[in-house]
């Protein structure tokens, strides 16, 4: 690798603009500019400096700032375009994606969806655009960080007068500086908390350098994030699961391979009540109707210790009780357990009685529970009741007048009943719902007439393990620490020498040059040093 | 007068004193002396007292109203705007105090008072909170979100203030145009505020039956006359206009309804804004910021996005991402706020991007300024209203 060295003696890699040590100009171009380009120092960046191979190009184009800037802006639109219709995990479960968009939204729905936009994010182009945004961080910012870091380490108090002279804030005046002079100085900066250094009579004095680390901190947090977001698809990082849990079940935890066990000892569903609640309240509630107060679940976490064993029985030992409210989930070894969504008054068992028709007496009630049903029910005395059929989600009679159940679901029950009494040995068939009964068979002397239904609700619950999270969190402080740092503070510098019986200051921030130039003048005001002008004011 | 009495007067009595200071910063830029550096005059002065007298009267406000709900006043629509107006009030007062111009406050705070009323254009009683917004993080969420978004509000006065300082009126270009669409869009927020305010005094309402995206009857109740009209929709209340045309399902016509009306109401207001003073608005108000240094306009642009931007990605991703966690089971869901709120991040840091390296200084950050201050008001109008998403006052 060539360098370049300096009429200071200072050596600087190949391709530096302005010498890392005394600022002189190295490049013609650099010479004849008007005003020095700081941004870097002149520094030596590679993308400047090399243009041979493939991955000079490569690295060329991803560290260039135009087109992180045509990244950022790829993403921004692209984002917008997925908002424009619902995503897709976003409509409705029971309908097919195919013909949503086109029965919802028409022409344009359609369209939507074959272009694929309706499941936008998850697309191949995007995450492509996402990945482009994370090499072009990592490359811009390492093809920046070190030369700048470099220029700023070496730098030298004593600079060129043709580098002063190329800054926005410079002035000259015929004179000499006094050391008295350069004390006072040096007190008041000292003062404004720069950091001053005073070599062979030039002054140079630096504030916030840390700040200009601010960017490439803020980059390494952005590509930690998106780090941890990659992560998320490597097995054993992520689960997702839901687990609809009926009041009084107890069931797997779904994603624990079997360790967990969770009771639902209840759901809760509460509403704000006019009246009852604080009183400021009561306009809304009559204006919006039902306003939601409470889902909440009433959660037993229990452990298998056999789980290890193969073939045991689960053995549970109870670990936790915790009631499970949205924005308070249960939390267990990685694990996060959220109230999702419920159902409630799902049918769970009914009652009939076995009753003469034309008395109306009874010969006793039967319990069917709906999810475990008896073959018979003995009620004593020659009394008996047996169950043929079992129809859970009743949905008419078929052709040949068999009842259809739709699905598994005690949805709509139905029953086909054989009662037998002492009068009926023989035994009679009712066709029973609720509230109706019917006699597919003949009339019958008696029936089952419903008497009760018991219900409970059914809880969804959200399993949920990421392990990314502390990368994420990480990625995420790292980034504002990294923003705050380049955000709220600039990096100011103020040159002072005195060459050939004239004065030179010069003055350079990052940003913000109003500040600087108010502290500049307020430190050299009651000097004979001459007070530094922006070169370009409008 | 209860808890909740005393909030609405303070609010009321903020809004007074914002208007005040309004004429008060109108009086101080008549005088020179305003060139950067150069201090404040009387006029100026006094401005910034009332300023922050109003602004301590809606703090008072926004106390009480916390206190008479037992939680934090920004969980609906009326809560989070009025919220929003204050933080741009803060803001003003924030950057006001580093660069001591009272021009800003003459754009600034009547921007802050259009955004309280139309804030108090929504349902405006306190609502309990649903089981999702309780969390003490709906307070910490929202209120860094409208205080970052509060803070790049100041870099959209000053890119406005720089645009029509600096945009030659002499002639008309796709700039001036450019710049009155802009100027058209706040005086049809101005005419949404009037039409709904009339309407509101007359107690306008019209009741349709119709059939929504479910297939099933609904009913919905319009406050101002109906242009379009619900799906298939049948006009219940007697006596009222009967709509010009029905909309398909998934559009909501109140709401449609709605913009229709502002926009109409905006292009009489502005025609007859232009018919009477024979200008361009923007050259109504060029006069007033004559004396201000645009290279100032320009850093108080940056400056404001430098300090916001920070605060808005904590507020809007940062402890977006943490309650949605805790919430929705996850940190990200690519619901359409949570996209618009990465887009606004995006932008700025496109901002940031193109001024550092590309040199997009002066009216080219000012234009930028403007774009990114009309993604904020579209999350904040546009996808509340239009687009609906999990967040439940959309
Ligand atoms: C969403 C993504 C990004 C964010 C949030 C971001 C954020 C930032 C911020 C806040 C700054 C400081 C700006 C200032 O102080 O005015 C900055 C500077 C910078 N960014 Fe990014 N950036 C992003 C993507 C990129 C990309 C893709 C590139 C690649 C070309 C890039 C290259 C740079 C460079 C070169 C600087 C200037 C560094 C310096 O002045 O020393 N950034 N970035």
């Amino acid at each position: 690798m060539g360098k370049v060295k300096c009429e200071c003696g200072h050596v600087n890699p190949n391709g530096t603009v302005l010498c890392e040590s005394c600022g002189r100009a190295l490049t013609e171009k650099a010479k004849k500019e008007k005003l020095a380009d700081m941004r870097y120092e002149g520094s030596a960046r590679r993308s400047q400096t090399y243009n041979k191979t493939i991955i000079d190009k490569v690295w060329n184009f991803f560290s260039s700032v135009k087109v992180g800037i045509w990244i950022i802006v790829l993403l921004l639109v692209a984002a917008s375009f997925g908002t424009i219709l619902p995503q897709e995990f976003y409509i409705p479960s029971n309908v097919p994606a195919e013909t949503y968009y086109e029965d919802v939204y028409g022409t344009f729905g359609k369209i939507y969806y074959m272009i694929g936009f309706h499941d936008l994010y998850n697309s191949v182009w995007f995450s492509a655009l996402i990945a482009a945004l994370g090499v072009s961080l990592v490359i811009a910012s390492l093809d920046r960080f070190v030369p700048l870091y470099r220029a700023l380490k070496n730098q030298r108090v004593e600079r060129h007068e043709s580098f002063m002279k190329k800054q926005r804030l410079f002035a000259e005046q015929k004179g000499a500086l006094h050391d008295s002079e350069i004390e006072r100085v040096k007190e008041e900066l000292a003062k404004k908390r720069y950091k001053v250094r005073v070599e062979n009579g030039a002054l140079l004095a630096e504030k916030n350098r840390f700040t200009r680390w601010g960017p490439y901190v803020n980059h390494v947090g952005l590509i930690i994030f998106l780090f941890g977001a990659l992560l998320r698809s490597v097995p054993g990082m992520y689960i997702d699961e839901l687990l609809w849990i009926r009041e009084g079940e107890t069931l797997q935890v779904p994603g624990t391979n079997g360790a967990y066990y969770m009771k639902n000892n209840g759901f809760t569903l509460e509403n704000y009540e006019a009246g009852e609640d604080p009183e400021v309240f009561n306009e809304a509630i009559d204006r919006v109707g039902t306003v939601a107060k409470n889902y909440q679940t009433d959660a037993v976490l229990y452990r298998d210790e056999n789980n290890e064993l193969p073939g045991a029985k689960p053995d549970l030992a109870k670990v936790q009780e915790d009631s499970i409210q949205v924005n308070q989930p249960m939390k267990f070894d990685n694990f996060a357990v959220y109230q999702t969504s419920f159902r409630q008054n799902e049918m769970k068992a009914m009652q009939f009685a076995l009753t003469n028709k034309e008395t109306g007496e009874e010969f006793g009630e039967i319990t069917i529970d709906l999810f475990d049903q008896e073959k018979s029910y003995e009620l004593g005395n020659g009394y008996k009741v047996e169950l043929r059929g079992f129809y859970p989600d009743f949905d008419g009679f078929s052709e040949s007048g068999e009842p259809i159940s739709k699905s598994p679901l005690p949805n709509n029950p139905a029953f086909l009943f054989n009662m037998i009494t002492p009068e009926t040995p023989e035994g009679e068939m009712s066709f029973a719902q609720i509230q109706n009964t019917m006699e597919p068979l003949g009339e019958t002397k008696y029936k089952m007439a419903f008497k009760n239904l018991e219900t409970r609700d059914v809880s969804a619950l959200t399993i949920r393990k990421d392990l990314t999270l502390p990368i994420l969190a990480a990625g995420g402080i790292i980034f504002m620490i990294g923003v705050i740092q380049g955000s709220y503070w600039n990096h100011r510098r103020l040159w002072i020498r005195e060459k050939d019986g004239q004065i030179y200051v010069a003055g350079h921030t990052n940003k913000n040059w109003h500040g600087l130039k108010r502290e500049i003048g307020s430190v050299l005001d009651q000097t004979f040093i001459p007070v530094p002008e922006d070169r370009q004011k409008d | 007068m209860d808890l909740a009495g005393i909030s609405s007067t303070l609010l009321e009595a903020a809004f007074f004193f914002y208007l005040m200071a309004t004429f008060l910063f109108g009086g101080a830029i008549r005088q020179k002396g305003l060139r950067d550096g150069e201090g404040l005059n009387r006029w100026g002065k006094l401005g910034i007292i009332v300023t922050l007298i109003g602004f301590a009267a809606q703090l008072g406000y926004f106390f009480t109203r916390w206190a008479a709900a037992g939680h934090a006043p920004v969980s609906n629509l009326f809560e989070f705007t009025t919220f929003f107006g204050m933080m741009i009030v803060g803001a003003f007062i924030l950057i006001f105090f580093i660069y001591k111009t009272a021009v800003l406050g003459l754009f600034a705070l009547p921007v802050a008072l259009i955004i309280i009323a139309y804030a108090s254009m929504f349902p405006s009683e306190i609502s309990p909170l649903i089981p999702a917004l309780q969390s003490h993080w709906l307070a910490i969420h929202v209120t860094t979100a409208a205080a970052g978004q509060g803070i790049l509000g100041i870099s959209f006065i000053a890119g406005m203030i720089y645009l029509v300082k600096n945009i030659d009126q002499s002639v008309s270009t796709k700039k001036t145009k450019w710049l009155e669409a802009v100027m058209f869009f706040i005086v049809s927020v101005v005419a949404f505020i009037l039409i709904t305010s009339g309407f509101s005094l007359a107690d306008y309402k019209a009741e349709f039956e119709y059939i929504d995206k479910e297939d099933a009857a609904a009913k919905q109740e319009f406050t101002i006359p109906a242009l379009v009209g619900p799906h298939e929709g049948t006009l219940l209340t007697e006596g009222k206009m009967e709509p010009l045309a029905d909309m398909p399902a998934f559009i909501n016509a109140k709401k449609l309804n709605t913009v229709l009306w502002s926009l109409i109401g905006g292009v009489i207001l502005y025609v007859l804004i232009r018919v009477l003073t024979r200008k361009r608005v923007a050259a109504l108000l060029q006069p007033f910021v004559r004396n201000v240094s645009s290279d100032l306009l320009d850093e108080i642009g940056y400056r404001s996005v430098l300090i916001g931007f920070p605060v808005f990605t904590l507020g809007a991703l940062i402890f977006a991402m943490i309650w949605a966690q805790i919430a929705w089971t996850r940190f990200w869901g690519w619901d359409p706020k949570e996209v618009w709120a990465l887009i606004t991040f995006l932008f700025y840091a496109a901002f940031l991007h193109l001024r550092l390296s590309r040199g997009w200084h002066g009216e080219k950050s000012a234009w930028l300024a403007v774009v990114g201050f009309g993604i904020i008001m579209f999350n904040l109008v546009a996808v509340n209203l239009v687009i609906a998403g999990l967040h439940s006052y959309a």
